[in-house]
């Protein structure tokens, strides 16, 4: 049975359709990563999954007692708020201290805990998120975008911790990225979102795309021409022309 | 002991300050100063509908305030312009509710003691509210403190670790107004919002956990509204202004040794 289970999901904001007819299931220990261009509806899609979000249309069926990891694109903490790494580590509950050890060296920050988290840096950062998101023992970890501000380096180790800590929980992981070149070698599949779900397979489909670097390079306007693969529905509307311009 | 007035109005400052100093830290880190502002001013409306309507000033206070709290609640969910919009309504409740006081049928009202305090009056009968209520904020923070610190933190994480940050801040809101009704009383309605800042501010630079910042901040609040009555007797003052007072020269020093100690280092 699928850890959570979207359908036809359609959420719109302040009069603008951010996403349309967007079905999702996730499995046990699978590794699915997110593309798209900016604005997309990548970030949106997974505040609808966790729950922050109610769609206007279309359902969420989340297994019962599903436990998620979850790790922001980024985390504004107020100046005014004084709080340490360990303190942090406990919210909302209080977790065992060999545990809250434990998850700071899985996730590649052993004895950062008494920190405040205003002083640590921007990768250090991450990983105490990363800490936090795995602390609960998830069924799935979701990622929006957590490399962001890491140089590239850093996001490379940063998605190889991952990797790894997803061979010690066995979790389910999710993850927004533009980083697909890093992340793509570990992923089960990808999801090209542009609004709604304009494609999806295996990395390997993906790689095999000679224009998939454009994605990166020169913004959103090759962004739908990537993927050579089969299209699993028929697209009746205005991307079509891309994806022959790059046949 | 509580026959003494000066006794009674120690108690006060003292619960008082113990609920908004533990308030105010989320006040803080939330920047709800100036939601704080429109609720406490709207206060002012309350005492004018209570005088009509001749019911206590505390339940007057309390439902202004409330209903206050519960206007911002809303309008700020549907994400409008919240700054201005707060501006607006603070001081259009303080207005409205100057104007309302005078124009009460055979009623002279002491203005003074509702925008500034007027602690050296309270009752018995005050000192139960001012403690009944302070302890029901206290309780309810203490029952909510984790879940709220999660959703202040980020609300996002909190729906995935199965918090309702709305919720949360519905209960902060409702605190808001309870704080507000217990403190009219003794800071007046024009500095509720200084007793919940100030002592929480000062507490800051020398707090490293959420949890050391609020005991500091409820510390302070206690000195202040101590320390503030004393000076106000000597010096035959207002009580409510000489505690603020009290409270900002403790934000100052605070403020002052903690950048010479950085300095230093």
């Amino acid at each position: 049975m699928s850890l959570i289970d979207a359908r036809h999901i359609e959420f719109s904001h302040g009069g603008q359709k951010v996403l349309q007819g967007v079905s999702l299931q996730l499995d046990p220990g699978e590794i699915v990563t997110i593309v798209g261009p900016n604005g997309s509806g990548k970030s949106t899609l997974l505040r609808v999954l966790i729950g922050a979000l109610t769609p206007q249309k279309g359902a969420v069926t989340r297994q019962e007692g599903l436990r998620i990891g979850y790790v922001p694109q980024k985390l504004h903490i107020d100046p005014t708020l004084p709080i340490t790494v360990n303190r942090f580590l406990n919210l909302p509950h209080p977790v065992d201290p060999d545990a809250a050890k434990e998850a700071l060296r899985t996730a590649g920050v052993a004895g950062l805990g008494a920190q405040q988290m205003s002083q640590l840096s921007g990768g250090q950062f991450q990983r105490v998120l990363l800490a936090r998101a795995i602390l609960g023992r998830p069924d799935i970890l979701m990622l929006d975008e957590a490399t962001q501000g890491l140089d590239q380096p850093g996001s490379a180790a940063f998605y190889r911790q991952i990797e790894a800590v997803r061979r010690d929980i066995g979790c389910a992981v999710l993850m927004v990225s533009h980083e697909l070149h890093v992340v793509m070698s570990a992923s089960d599949r990808v999801i090209c979102l542009n609004g709604h779900i304009c494609c999806e397979g295996t990395p390997e489909v993906v790689s095999a795309a000679p224009a998939y670097r454009e994605l990166f390079g020169t913004g959103t306007g090759g962004a739908l021409a990537l993927y050579r693969h089969d299209h699993d529905h028929g697209h009746d509307h205005d991307h079509h022309h891309h994806h022959e311009a790059a046949e | 002991m509580l026959d003494d007035f000066l006794v009674r109005a120690a108690l006060a400052g003292v619960g008082t300050a113990i609920a908004a100093g533990l308030l105010g830290c989320f006040v803080v880190w939330r920047r709800m100063a100036y939601f704080g502002d429109a609720t406490a001013h709207a206060a002012v409306l309350g005492v004018a509908l209570a005088l009509l309507f001749g019911t206590s000033i505390t339940l007057g206070v309390g439902a202004v305030a409330l209903a206050m709290a519960l206007l911002i609640h809303g309008l700020s969910s549907q994400g409008a312009a919240v700054d201005t919009m707060l501006g607006v309504l603070a001081h259009a409740a303080l207005a409205i509710g100057l104007v309302a006081v005078t124009l009460i049928p055979g009623q002279r009202v002491d203005l003074d003691a509702y925008l500034f305090g007027d602690v050296l009056s309270v009752t018995r009968g005050d000192l139960a509210v001012i403690w009944g209520g302070g302890a029901l904020v206290v309780a309810a923070l203490w029952w909510h403190w984790s879940a709220m610190l999660t959703a202040t933190l980020s609300p996002d994480l909190a729906y995935a670790a199965g918090v309702n940050p709305r919720r949360e801040q519905l209960v902060l809101t409702l605190l808001l107004a309870a704080v507000v009704a217990v403190a009219i009383k003794v800071v007046g309605a024009l500095l509720i919002t200084a007793l919940l800042i100030i002592p929480a501010a000062a507490a800051r630079n020398y707090a490293s956990t959420p949890e050391r910042m609020a005991f500091l901040s409820m510390g302070i609040g206690v000195l202040s509204a101590v320390a503030g009555l004393r000076l106000a007797v000597i010096f035959d003052t207002s009580v409510g202004p000489m505690i603020i007072c009290v409270a900002a020269t403790i934000f100052a020093i605070s403020a002052i040794s903690f950048q010479l100690r950085r300095v230093g280092t």
